[in-house]
């Protein structure tokens, strides 16, 4: 059982104020078709609170340049606001030194630097990596361009009915062969929460690295990469009340260096001439190019307005949030949920019987409620419970109670269309 | 702003429910399978051509499968009801006609063959579901130049061909 469970009693979060959260965020203002907005679509891409906003807007205001480069004032400024932002990052994931947190464009760019940095380098022909049958498009096919390109070969851990990871199969996966894991800490299809601490540990005690892709749960759950201990950890920024553009990738300072570089240009550099290039050190090996200064500086003011709030009392709030969500679809009749993991964390994905997903998605909007209709990125999911898609509702901490009511009482209208 | 509801109407969700012409044939001259990728819908339209006493192409039967939403679903059926006994010729106009109301390019006060079709005319405020509606389309379309798969996605989309000399 994990720490974010809380009381089953949705009540009992009414000491979180979602009422004055709710004001930081302008557009959860919108009405839409003459109804207030109801935004749970939050997986797929988080809003933005006003205080992000307006770093940006100082930002581009006050103190952009680029960075790293000239000595006047304003690229001064941008350099140091962009290094400030990795530090709050580092903090945010209780990561043990700033160079560790290398800045990229997003989980996708964080997984693909990985595999072309570290895989190209250390997989060979006829090792095995090691995926779940939960992980989201890009945690899978960066590992089969890598797989085809070695001849490498990827090994699958299955789920059960409920949508949590077989451990027993996981472990009987390993061999003198494998190289390499890669597990979403919590699912963005089902909600189900890994149990990745004691994944590490049992890869670690055969050697074997892990990659943890945290994009769903760096803005769910307190994230400790150090107890993690995993070896890299990738997340994005725009789920996080930050802008799009910008994510992370955490890796140890150790394996970092003896990654090979993925993108070459500008910055990540020591010296070069026609014969040889001499790289950077960590990070700025890996960010080469102009870097999004913006987004990033975005993001260092996303995690501090989260650090506010308090991430053990978002991911509470979220727990009550999403059992009184499930509470009131079980009792539903002609509504299954999909992913009934004990340990689920802001997702609530379901199917209403006879009615084609793309449609629940359409009636809903009427009504003012965004769900994700489809099929998640995460096909294999859909194909082990026999759906062609889903809809998904996804929570955040600015979320109300009444904005779940919200969701049953359309669902109810969309099954009155289609009776 | 679109009424959404506007499109759940009454024949839609009636061909939704029991849809004509669903399943397969005894005699298949023209076959395609369609498939939008972004929401998994797929549906396979088969149809005999022959020839009537003019020598003139037509639809002498046709049939469609698949798994789709309400709004694809309806649309192959109502199609299927649409085109069967139709010459060729006509049918292909009936396609562009249907394709430029989907996506608000056609007049529909000016004169027409869409009839009944016209309860699909919703979808071009809905830029999401028009492919939706368009998919057993395009998949006729497929069927007649004898080519094996359509797809709202692909970028050799026969839809992309002129419409009427295949």
């Amino acid at each position: 059982m994990s720490a974010v469970r809380a009381a089953s009693n949705p009540r009992s979060a009414s000491a979180f104020d979602v009422k004055r959260i709710r004001a930081d965020f302008p557009i959860l203002q919108l009405k839409i078709d003459g109804k207030p907005l109801v935004y749970l679509d939050n997986a797929a891409s988080s809003q933005m609170p006003q205080t992000v906003i307006d770093r940006l807007v100082r930002y581009q205001t006050s103190e952009h340049a680029n960075i790293n480069r000239a000595v006047h004032y304003l690229s001064e400024t941008a350099t140091t606001e962009y290094e400030a932002a990795r530090r709050k990052l580092q903090h945010f994931i209780h990561a043990s030194e700033e160079r560790e947190v290398i800045f990229t464009s997003g989980t996708t760019d964080s997984i693909n630097l990985v595999m072309h940095g570290y895989g190209r380098k250390f997989i060979k022909s006829g090792d095995e990596i090691v995926l779940t049958a939960l992980e989201h498009h890009s945690n899978i096919v960066p590992w089969q361009m890598l797989a085809e390109e070695k001849g490498a070969k990827i090994c699958v851990v299955p789920i059960n009915d409920a949508g949590e990871l077989l451990i027993d199969d996981y472990e009987k996966l390993f061999n003198e062969r494998t190289r390499f894991v890669g597990v979403m800490h919590v699912s963005n299809a089902l909600g189900t929460v890994n149990p990745v601490k004691q994944m590490i540990a049992f890869a670690h005690a055969r050697g074997v690295p892990v990659l943890v892709d945290g994009a769903q749960a760096a803005p769910h759950l307190q994230v400790d990469v150090q107890d993690l201990d995993c070896d890299f950890y990738a997340f994005s920024g725009h789920k996080l009340c930050g802008p799009t553009g910008i994510g992370v990738l955490y890796g140890k300072a150790a394996l970092l260096q003896a990654m090979q570089p993925f993108k070459g240009g500008g910055d990540m550099i020591m010296s070069v001439t026609f014969e040889k290039t001499t790289y950077n050190t960590v990070p700025h090996k890996f960010e080469a190019g102009t870097p999004p200064i913006a987004a990033a500086i975005g993001l260092g003011a996303a995690v501090d307005y989260l650090s506010t709030i308090g991430m053990d009392a978002i991911a509470a709030y979220e727990h009550a949030l999403l059992n009184y969500a499930t509470e009131q679809m079980t009792q539903m009749p002609g509504v299954r949920i999909i992913g009934t993991a004990t340990n689920k964390a802001a997702v609530l994905s379901f199917t209403v019987d006879g009615v084609h997903p793309h449609d629940v998605g359409t009636l809903l909007n009427q009504e003012g409620v965004a769900v994700r209709t489809g099929h998640h990125c995460a096909q294999p999911v859909m194909q082990r419970f026999k759906v062609p898609a889903t809809s998904r509702a996804s929570f955040a901490f600015y979320n109300s109670m009444a904005e779940v009511d919200a969701l049953i009482a359309g669902i109810r209208s969309v099954q009155k269309v289609f009776a | 702003m679109a009424d959404y509801r506007a499109l759940y109407q009454e024949v839609i969700l009636d061909h939704n429910k029991k849809p004509r012409n669903y399943g397969t044939l005894g005699h298949v001259s023209h076959h395609a399978v369609g498939h939008n990728p972004l929401c998994g819908d797929h549906i396979s339209v088969a149809l005999n051509l022959k020839l009537d006493p003019e020598c003139v192409e037509c639809i002498d039967d046709i049939a469609f499968k698949g798994e789709s939403c309400a709004i694809c679903k309806a649309s192959a059926s109502m199609m299927t009801v649409a085109v069967k006994g139709k010459t060729r010729a006509d049918v292909e106009t009936l396609i562009q006609e249907f394709l430029a109301m989907a996506t608000g390019k056609l007049d529909l006060d000016s004169p027409n063959h869409i009839g009944r079709l016209a309860v699909f005319a919703g979808v071009r405020d809905l830029p999401t579901r028009v492919k939706c509606a368009i998919l057993p389309w395009h998949t006729l379309h497929a069927a007649f130049s004898s080519l094996a798969n359509a797809s709202t996605e692909a970028a050799q989309d026969p839809m992309n061909a002129p419409i009427g000399n295949a």
